[in-house]
């Protein structure tokens, strides 16, 4: 019997499969496929103050070995997710829900994470600042180091629960950004986010995507994920839940390895519904074949004898 | 909504980029016409949505139209070929307590109407249906409706078939109709929806998804009362919800 449980600043996950945010909404549509309470935990969908609808269509489009996607962050605000979405995920999951958290400023991500302080099934919250800064100019907030820790700060004075920054592919040096975020006292880290990305439709000879850029994500994107984890695993001693074209218990394997605690698993949720399901069948085996019985034996197994 | 693995049976071409596919196995999940299946494909990272066309208890017809890579090879694929199909998905054509509609497709979006026509015709009812297409050489179905007792006018642009128009003309000249199915581009379905003699109607839409079950709301759209995703609230919606 393979222990798959991890820790992840203090909060215990039966195991380290985690449907990663806007690949599960708030975990409605997936509870008709299989029960839940089998995950490890959930990030739900990015969550911001007002309701957004998001961006025109199209918003999707296929790629080699994954897609892109530009929904743009649309989501029933936090209002709605209090109110609906929270009571609705007691009946579905039992589990520790990761809560992703968005802002278009400093005051909006500290007053999201304040407002989900109440919320005991939100054991950590996800705090994604690839978010445009509406006070810079529309930067994203992750794309640098200091904005990374003006976010972490303004958080971390807001709540007590656990943060976990998910950091944005679209940098030159992400240790650095990690090295900022850890700083401001960051509980873990969450990397990556979705890489940016376009298509050009030869029918119209214009970009596929109404927005122009979508973040490409799928098993395109895993080696680059993959890297980066290594790479952070390096610069700084926090947790990390490793994200990024996970489609398979080998995948998570590589990425546990690679550093993180725990594996995130995004775009496969929309080529298979049962994706997080096969992963967490197939995983003990996987264990077994790499010769651990505890599942946490393997995290950062790949920087031993550098 | 359910997964499981369907064996292609046969695929035959119908027009110049349609085809008919059948396919056997589990149909369970599917409840309505309009509904779709969403199919993998190998070596394509995203399923295709594509129209359940007919079912019965062990089989599926689905038509499809060769519109890229992905469509060239399914439409291509070889008898026995397995396929991992979501079925059952979306709100499909309701007709119990509609008005006498008419039906009205364009292109491949006739295909959902065939199975709409079948179990209305099943029901003792009599529609008529209105399909369009670019020429003679893209139409398809026409006696399979025809064979279901459908009256069926046809349209094309260029006049090699029917009347030479778009299906609106055909429609102002039956003013008796006025109540609609309708499913193809989506010019066409905004030039029905403005028709004045319509009280009412349901339109099936089209959009790009990639999980065809609600969770990635990749394709959105707005409607009157809000946010609908058209693969899990739709793809049928009904005509006083509809904003363009």
């Amino acid at each position: 019997m393979v222990d798959l449980s991890v820790q992840l600043a203090g909060v215990t996950l039966k195991n380290p499969i985690i449907p990663a945010s806007g690949t599960f909404g708030y975990g409605r549509e997936f509870a008709e496929f299989y029960d839940l309470n089998l995950l490890g935990s959930f990030s739900w969908k990015g969550t911001t103050r007002a309701p957004r609808p998001g961006n025109p269509q199209p918003r999707i489009a296929e790629t080699a070995s994954g897609m892109l996607n530009a929904v743009g962050l649309q989501n029933p605000g936090m209002d709605a997710v209090l109110r609906d979405e929270i009571p609705h995920i007691a009946r579905i999951f039992q589990g520790p829900v990761i809560a992703n958290v968005c802002g278009f400023s400093l005051e909006e991500y500290a007053e999201n994470c304040r407002r989900l302080e109440e919320a005991e099934q939100v054991r950590i919250l996800e705090v994604n600042i690839s978010c445009p800064n509406v006070h810079a100019g529309g930067k994203n907030f992750g794309s640098d180091p200091q904005g990374a820790a003006a976010v972490t700060r303004a958080v971390r004075a807001a709540t007590k629960k656990p943060i976990f920054l998910k950091l944005s592919p679209n940098v030159t040096d992400i240790a650095e950004i990690a090295r900022a975020c850890a700083g401001e006292g960051a509980d873990g880290l969450c990397l990556i986010n979705t890489l940016l990305g376009m298509r050009i439709d030869l029918n119209t000879k214009r970009p596929l995507l109404a927005n122009r850029t979508g973040g490409l994500s799928g098993p395109a994107v895993f080696p680059v994920a993959l890297r980066m984890i290594w790479d952070v695993y390096e610069a700084v001693k926090l947790p990390i839940i490793g994200c990024g074209g996970v489609s398979s218990a080998e995948d998570a394997a590589e990425m546990l390895l690679a550093g993180a605690s725990a594996v995130e698993v995004g775009a496969a949720n929309l080529r298979d519904p049962y994706v997080c399901k096969t992963i967490l069948e197939n995983l003990p085996a996987v264990c077994q074949r790499l010769g651990v019985q505890t599942i946490t034996d393997l995290i950062g197994g790949s920087h031993h004898g550098e | 909504m359910k997964q499981s693995i369907l064996i292609l049976e046969q695929s035959r071409q119908l027009a110049r980029d349609v085809w008919e596919l059948v396919l056997k196995g589990d149909t369970s999940a599917v409840t309505a016409p309009g509904q779709f299946v969403n199919l993998e494909l190998p070596g394509k990272f995203l399923r295709r949505p594509i129209s359940v066309c007919d079912w019965t208890e062990n089989g599926l017809t689905l038509l499809v139209k060769e519109a890229g890579e992905g469509t060239k090879e399914l439409v291509r694929l070889s008898a026995g070929t397995p396929l991992d199909v979501l079925s059952g998905l979306g709100n499909g054509f309701g007709f119990t307590a509609a008005e006498e509609g008419v039906l009205v497709g364009g292109g491949i979006g006739a295909a959902p109407l065939y199975g709409l026509a079948r179990r209305m015709a099943e029901a003792g009812r009599k529609p008529k249906a209105v399909l369009g297409f670019r020429s003679k050489e893209d139409a398809f179905y026409l006696e399979e409706f025809a064979s279901l007792g459908v009256e069926v006018w046809a349209a094309t642009e260029d006049g090699s078939l029917g009347a030479k128009g778009f299906v609106t003309d055909l429609l102002r000249g039956l003013p008796d109709c006025r109540y609609v199915f309708a499913c193809g581009p989506t010019p066409m379905l905004k030039a029905i929806h403005a028709l004045p003699q319509l009280t009412g109607g349901q339109f099936s839409f089209e959009a790009r998804m990639a999980c065809g079950f609600g969770a990635c709301v990749g394709c959105t759209i707005q409607m009157k009362n809000g946010l609908r995703r058209v693969c899990k609230d739709g793809p049928v919606f009904r005509k006083e919800e509809i904003v363009w």
